[in-house]
C-alpha cells in the first residue's frame, strides 16, 4: 500500500485519525493538493469547495479532540457525483440545464454522511448527463480520463467517482447506479464500486434518471472501506417510498465472520460474443481462485439474458422522460433567453439544456409510453423484466453468488465509440442486476497487458451484500491489484 | 324533436388534511405565495413523494359512505403533461386501479313548495380516485405568475355514470355530496376557495334513442349556481345546434358563469395523450378489513337516513327536518335537546324559526349562540308544562339569545310565570264580565265569539300572566255555556 496520504484505505487513514497520529485538516490538504495536482488532466471534479472542505474538516478535529467522534468516517474526505444534493452545493447532473443550480437541501446519504458518520463531503463529481451514458462523454461540460491512460475513458456514468477515487483525489465517493453506472467505470478504474440492493440506500436527494433502477452506492478502494461507506449510508428513509424498512447489519465486523466455501454461479450467457479475451482470461482466472479455495462452481443460465438490453431501454427511458419533466426552465435551471410563452419557454429550454443522448432517452421514452404503444413496449418490458428476476432467483436456489466479468471490454478510448447501440452493449453485464434489483459489486481483477484494470462482477441475492462483500473481499485478501495505483 | 339530456360529471374536492398529498408540509388556503412549498413541492431535482395516510383514510371513509367498493390494493400512476402550474410537469393520479369503484349519491329533488319533499333518486358513481391539486396561475398583463401553496392538496376525483338527466338534478347531485363530505369532515367543499370543482360532460339525444349523444365537457363551473346555469345554457346551446341541422362536436368549452355564455377551448383532436404509467416512486397500498372497519367506525349517520328518522321516528314536518340535517352541527344541537327531553317537534320549531333567524340577522354562527340545546329544552319544557305562554316564552327566549341567561332564570327575573292560581283567576274572570256587559249579553244571546273579547281582558288584567286554557274554562262555567 502507498504511504501517501491521498492513495490510503479509510481503515488505515481512521486507525491514524483514532490515534491523533493525523488530523482530518492534514488528510484534507493533503487530498485538496492532490486533486489540484491531477485534476487537470483528469477531469473528474465538476466543482470542489476547498474552504467548506477545510471547515468540515476542522470541525471533524474538534469533535475528535473532544472525544465525539462518530466513528471511522469521521474527517474521511468522500466525493459524491453530482447528481446527489448537497445542501448549499451545486448541482448539475453535468447538465447545462443545471449548470448554475445550488441545491437548497441535502440528500439523505448527504445527510447520514455528514451528521451522523461526520465524513468531510468533497467535491461534485463529474458523470454523464443526468447518468446517462457508460463512457462520461456525455457530460455537457468536459470528458473524464481515465487515471491509467488519459486517453482513455473512465466508464460511466459515474465516471468521475471511479476517476477521482484511482486518482487518489478522494478516499472513497459515492456514485450511483441504473443500469451498471458504478460498476462499470468501477472495473475500467481499477476500484471497488457496490450497487445495493435496490431499496436499501435512501434515494431522497438522488436526481432520479430510472426510479425503478436508480440506486446510490460507494467506490471504495478495499471491500472493508466499502462496508464502511455502506453501512453509513444504508437504512430505511421515511422519505423514500421505496426504501426498505430493515435493520442494518454491521457489514464491517460481519466480512471477517462470514467465510466460504461458497457456491457460486457462472452464468453460461455472460461469457458468449463480445468478451474480450483479457477480461475472460482474468475472470477465469477469478472462478480458478474460488474453485481451489473449496468454492463448488456451478453453470447456471439466466435464460432471459438476450432481452435485458431491450427491456432496460424501454423502462429506463419510460421513466425518465417523465423523471426529466421538471426540468422545464419555469422554477429553476436553464431558460431559454429567446423564449416568448410559456410553451416556448419549455421547448426551447429543453433544446438548448439537455445533451443529445439526454434527448434521445426522453423521446424514446415518450415513444414508449405513448398511447397506443405503451402495451406492445412498456407493459410488454415489465412482463419481461418479472421473468429477468426470475431468472436471479431461481439460480440462487443453486447458489450463493453469481460470478461474472463487470464489463465486456476494458477502457476503450475517448471518442472511439460514437454508435450508441456499440455504448449500451458495454452494459450488457450489468444491467439485468439493475431489472432484478439486485446487489452486486465490481473488484479489480487484474490488468490487460497494456495495463488496464479488469473488473470481476459478483452478484448477489437481495439484501445479502454481507455475504456478498465477504466473498468478495476473500477473493481481494489473496491478490493485490487493488494495491495499484495508475502513474499520474 | 323532443331532446333529453344525458350528463356525467366530474368533480374534483380538495381533502382537509393538515399536510399535502405527498410531503409533510401544511396544506391550506390564504397563505402568502409561496409559502406552503419544500423541495417535493417545488420538484426541485431529488425530491421524492411520500404519501399521506390521512388523505387514504379520506376516500376510503367517503367510499364507504357512498357504497362504493373499496380497492384491496390501490396504485399510483403519473399523468404525464406540461404545463406551469403542475411543477413536476406530471400529476400523480390514479388510473388502473382507484380506491374506489362504484357506489353512488342519494340525491332530492325540488318539491312543489319548501314544505313538500321531492323525489329520492340514486346517482350510480363510476369511480372515486386520490391524487394532487396543481398550483395557481395569476396572468399580468406582459406576464404570469405561479403560486404552488395549492400544488399537492390532497383532490379527490368523484366521477359519475352519465346518469345525470337534467341541471336541477346535477344541483342536487353537488349539493347531496357536499353535505356528506362536510358531515365527515373530508373537506369543507367551499366552492368559492376551489375546495370543490365541477367539470360536466353534457350530451343531448332524440327521446327514445338509446345510444348516448355527441358529448361535449365544460369547464369552469365555479359555484353549485354555475353548474346548474352552465347546464342549461349548454343544454339549450345542443339544441339549437341539432334543431339548425347542424352537428355537435366533442370538444371542451370554458363557461363564463357572469355572462353566462361559454367558448370552445380545445377539439377533440387536441385532446392529451396523458402516457400514464404507474408511478414508480410509490408502493401499491394494500387495504384491508380492520382498516375499513376502524373508518367505517367513525362515519357520521348519512343525512338522508337522518331525514328520514326525523320525519318517521320523531314526526317533525319535512320543513323542519330539511332545514335541520343540511348542517351536520345544526342537526346535532337538534337531537342533543331533544337528549334532553325537549318535544322534538317544538324544539326544531323553535331552531329552524327562532335560532337561525336571530343568529342569521346577529350575523353569529351556530359555535357562537349564547342559546344552547339546554336553554331550547328548559324552554320547550316551560311552554309544554304550561307555565309560559308562547308569548311569553318569545320574550324568554330574545333575553337568553341576548343574555345566555337559563330560561327559568329569565322567567322568574321577568316574573312571566303564568298564573294558575284559581282563585287570581276567578277574581280576574270577574271583574272581566262586570267591566263588559255587552259582551256578556252577546254570549248568552248565541254569540260564542265574543268570549274572546272577554278573555283578551281578563289578559289585561293579569299582565299577560293567566293561563289562556284555566281562563277559558272559568268564563264558561260562569256564562253558562
Amino acid at each position: 500500500m502507498s504511504s501517501e496520504l491521498f492513495y490510503q484505505t479509510i481503515s488505515s487513514l481512521a486507525a491514524q485519525l483514532a490515534a491523533k497520529k493525523l488530523t482530518a485538516v492534514e488528510l484534507m490538504q493533503a487530498v485538496i493538493a492532490r486533486t489540484k495536482a491531477v485534476d487537470g488532466r483528469v477531469q473528474a471534479f465538476n466543482s470542489y469547495d476547498e474552504a467548506d472542505a477545510l471547515a468540515q474538516a476542522a470541525a471533524s478535529d474538534t469533535r475528535r479532540a473532544a472525544g465525539q467522534a462518530r466513528g471511522p468516517l469521521d474527517g474521511i474526505p468522500i466525493g459524491l457525483k453530482d447528481v446527489i444534493a448537497v445542501a448549499g452545493q451545486p448541482l448539475t447532473a453535468s447538465s447545462k440545464m443545471l449548470a448554475n443550480f445550488v441545491s437548497p437541501y441535502d440528500a439523505t446519504v448527504t445527510r447520514k454522511l455528514k451528521e451522523q458518520a461526520g465524513a468531510v463531503v468533497w467535491g461534485r463529481l463529474n458523470c454523464d448527463e443526468f447518468a446517462m451514458g457508460s463512457s462520461n462523454e456525455n457530460s455537457a461540460f468536459r470528458p473524464v480520463s481515465n487515471p491509467w491512460d488519459l486517453t482513455r475513458v473512465p466508464g460511466g456514468s459515474s465516471g468521475g467517482s471511479a476517476a477521482a477515487l484511482a486518482a487518489g483525489a478522494a478516499i472513497a465517493t459515492l456514485g450511483s447506479d441504473t443500469g451498471g453506472s458504478i460498476r462499470q467505470p468501477a472495473a475500467l478504474c481499477g476500484t471497488v464500486g457496490l450497487k445495493p440492493t435496490y431499496g436499501l440506500i435512501s434515494r431522497y436527494g438522488l436526481i432520479a434518471f430510472a426510479s425503478s433502477l436508480d440506486q446510490i452506492g460507494p467506490f471504495a478502494r478495499t471491500v472493508e472501506d466499502a462496508a464502511i461507506v455502506l453501512g453509513a449510508i444504508a437504512g430505511h428513509d421515511p422519505l423514500d417510498s421505496t426504501s426498505f424498512n430493515a435493520p442494518v447489519p454491521d457489514y464491517r465486523s460481519d466480512l471477517a465472520a462470514k467465510k466460504g466455501p461458497w457456491k457460486l454461479g457462472i452464468p453460461k450467457e455472460y461469457f458468449a460474443e463480445g468478451l474480450d479475451p483479457e477480461v475472460g482470461a482474468a475472470v477465469e482466472a477469478a472462478i480458478a481462485y474460488y474453485k481451489k479455495q473449496g468454492c463448488e462452481i456451478k453453470e447456471v443460465s439466466l435464460t432471459n439474458t438476450q432481452s435485458c438490453l431491450d427491456t432496460y431501454y424501454i423502462i429506463a427511458t419510460a421513466e425518465a422522460s417523465s423523471n426529466l419533466a421538471r426540468y422545464d426552465g419555469i422554477r429553476y435551471g436553464h431558460r431559454s433567453k429567446s423564449a416568448t410563452d410559456a410553451i416556448d419557454i419549455y421547448a426551447k429550454s429543453r433544446a438548448e439544456g439537455f445533451g443529445a443522448e439526454v434527448k434521445r432517452r426522453i423521446i424514446l421514452g415518450t415513444y414508449v409510453l405513448s398511447s397506443g404503444y405503451y402495451d406492445a413496449y412498456y407493459l410488454r418490458a415489465q412482463k419481461v423484466r418479472t421473468l429477468i428476476r426470475q431468472d436471479f432467483l431461481n439460480a440462487y436456489k443453486e447458489v450463493d453468488a453469481l460470478l461474472t466479468p463487470t464489463s465486456p471490454i476494458p477502457a476503450f478510448k475517448i471518442g472511439e465509440k460514437s454508435d450508441p447501440l456499440a455504448l449500451y452493449l458495454c452494459d450488457i453485464y450489468t444491467i439485468g442486476v439493475n431489472l432484478a434489483g439486485l446487489p452486486a459489486m465490481s473488484v479489480p481483477c487484474g490488468f490487460t497487458k497494456s495495463g488496464l484494470p479488469i473488473g470481476l462482477q459478483l452478484i448477489g441475492q437481495p439484501f445479502q451484500e454481507a455475504n456478498l462483500m465477504a466473498i468478495a473481499r476473500s477473493y481481494e485478501q489473496a491478490h493485490d491489484w487493488h494495491s495499484k495505483h495508475p502513474v499520474l | 324533436m323532443n331532446y333529453e339530456t344525458v350528463i356525467g360529471l366530474e368533480v374534483h374536492v380538495q381533502i382537509k388534511t393538515a399536510s399535502k398529498m405527498f410531503t409533510r408540509v401544511a396544506a391550506g388556503y390564504g397563505q402568502p405565495e409561496n409559502t406552503l412549498t419544500n423541495p417535493v413541492v417545488l420538484a426541485l431535482p431529488g425530491a421524492l413523494p411520500v404519501l399521506n395516510k390521512a388523505a387514504i383514510d379520506a376516500i376510503i371513509k367517503t367510499g364507504l359512505m357512498l357504497d362504493c367498493q373499496i380497492a384491496h390494493v390501490t396504485r399510483w400512476d403519473r399523468k404525464n403533461y406540461f404545463y406551469p402550474d403542475s411543477p413536476k410537469n406530471y400529476q400523480i393520479t390514479q388510473f388502473e386501479q382507484p380506491v374506489c369503484l362504484g357506489g353512488a349519491v342519494e340525491i332530492e329533488l325540488p318539491g312543489a313548495s319548501l314544505a313538500v319533499m321531492g323525489e329520492h333518486k340514486s346517482i350510480p358513481l363510476t369511480r372515486i380516485h386520490l391524487e394532487e391539486d396543481v398550483g395557481k396561475l395569476n396572468h399580468g398583463l406582459t406576464d404570469s405568475l405561479v403560486d404552488y401553496n395549492r400544488a399537492g392538496t390532497p383532490l379527490m376525483e368523484i366521477v359519475t355514470d352519465p346518469a345525470i338527466k337534467s341541471a336541477d338534478e346535477a344541483f342536487a347531485f353537488l349539493t347531496s355530496l357536499r353535505t356528506s363530505l362536510v358531515y365527515a369532515g373530508i373537506s369543507d367543499c367551499d366552492m368559492e376557495k376551489g375546495q370543490m370543482r365541477c367539470d360536466a360532460n353534457i350530451s343531448i339525444r332524440p327521446v327514445g334513442e338509446t345510444k348516448l349523444g355527441t358529448k361535449v365537457e365544460l369547464k369552469n363551473l365555479n359555484s353549485i349556481s354555475y353548474v346548474r346555469d352552465g347546464i342549461l345554457t349548454e343544454i339549450k346551446r345542443q339544441i339549437n345546434v341539432a334543431t339548425s341541422g347542424g352537428t355537435i362536436t366533442q370538444e371542451t368549452r370554458l363557461y363564463d358563469g357572469e355572462s353566462g355564455r361559454s367558448a370552445s377551448m380545445r377539439s377533440k383532436e387536441m385532446a392529451h395523450d396523458y402516457r400514464y404509467f404507474p408511478d414508480p416512486d410509490l408502493m401499491p397500498v394494500r387495504i384491508d378489513e380492520p382498516w375499513k372497519n376502524r373508518l367505517r367506525a367513525e362515519l357520521p349517520e348519512r343525512p338522508f337516513v337522518k331525514q328520514r328518522r326525523f320525519l318517521e321516528l320523531l314526526a317533525l314536518p319535512y320543513s323542519s327536518a330539511s332545514v335541520l340535517i343540511r348542517d351536520r352541527a345544526l342537526s346535532d344541537y337538534f337531537e342533543s335537546a331533544v337528549n334532553l327531553g325537549a318535544k322534538p317537534t317544538l324544539a326544531a320549531n323553535w331552531i329552524v324559526n327562532d335560532l337561525l333567524r336571530d343568529l342569521a340577522a346577529a350575523g353569529q354562527s351556530l359555535t357562537e349562540s349564547k342559546v344552547t340545546p339546554a336553554h331550547i329544552a328548559g324552554l320547550v319544557a316551560l311552554l309544554d308544562q304550561g307555565v309560559v305562554s308562547s308569548n311569553q316564552a318569545k320574550e324568554v327566549f330574545s333575553e337568553m339569545f341576548k343574555s345566555g341567561e337559563q330560561p327559568a332564570g329569565v322567567v322568574d327575573r321577568k316574573g312571566l310565570r303564568q298564573s294558575t292560581d284559581s282563585g287570581q283567576l276567578e277574581g280576574w274572570c270577574d271583574a272581566a264580565i262586570a267591566g263588559d256587559p255587552r259582551s256578556v249579553e252577546q254570549v248568552k244571546s248565541g254569540n260564542p265569539k265574543a268570549i274572546n273579547a272577554l278573555k283578551g281582558a281578563v289578559m289585561k288584567l293579569s299582565a299577560g300572566k293567566a293561563n289562556p286554557k284555566l281562563v277559558d274554562e272559568i268564563l264558561k262555567k260562569r256564562l253558562g255555556i
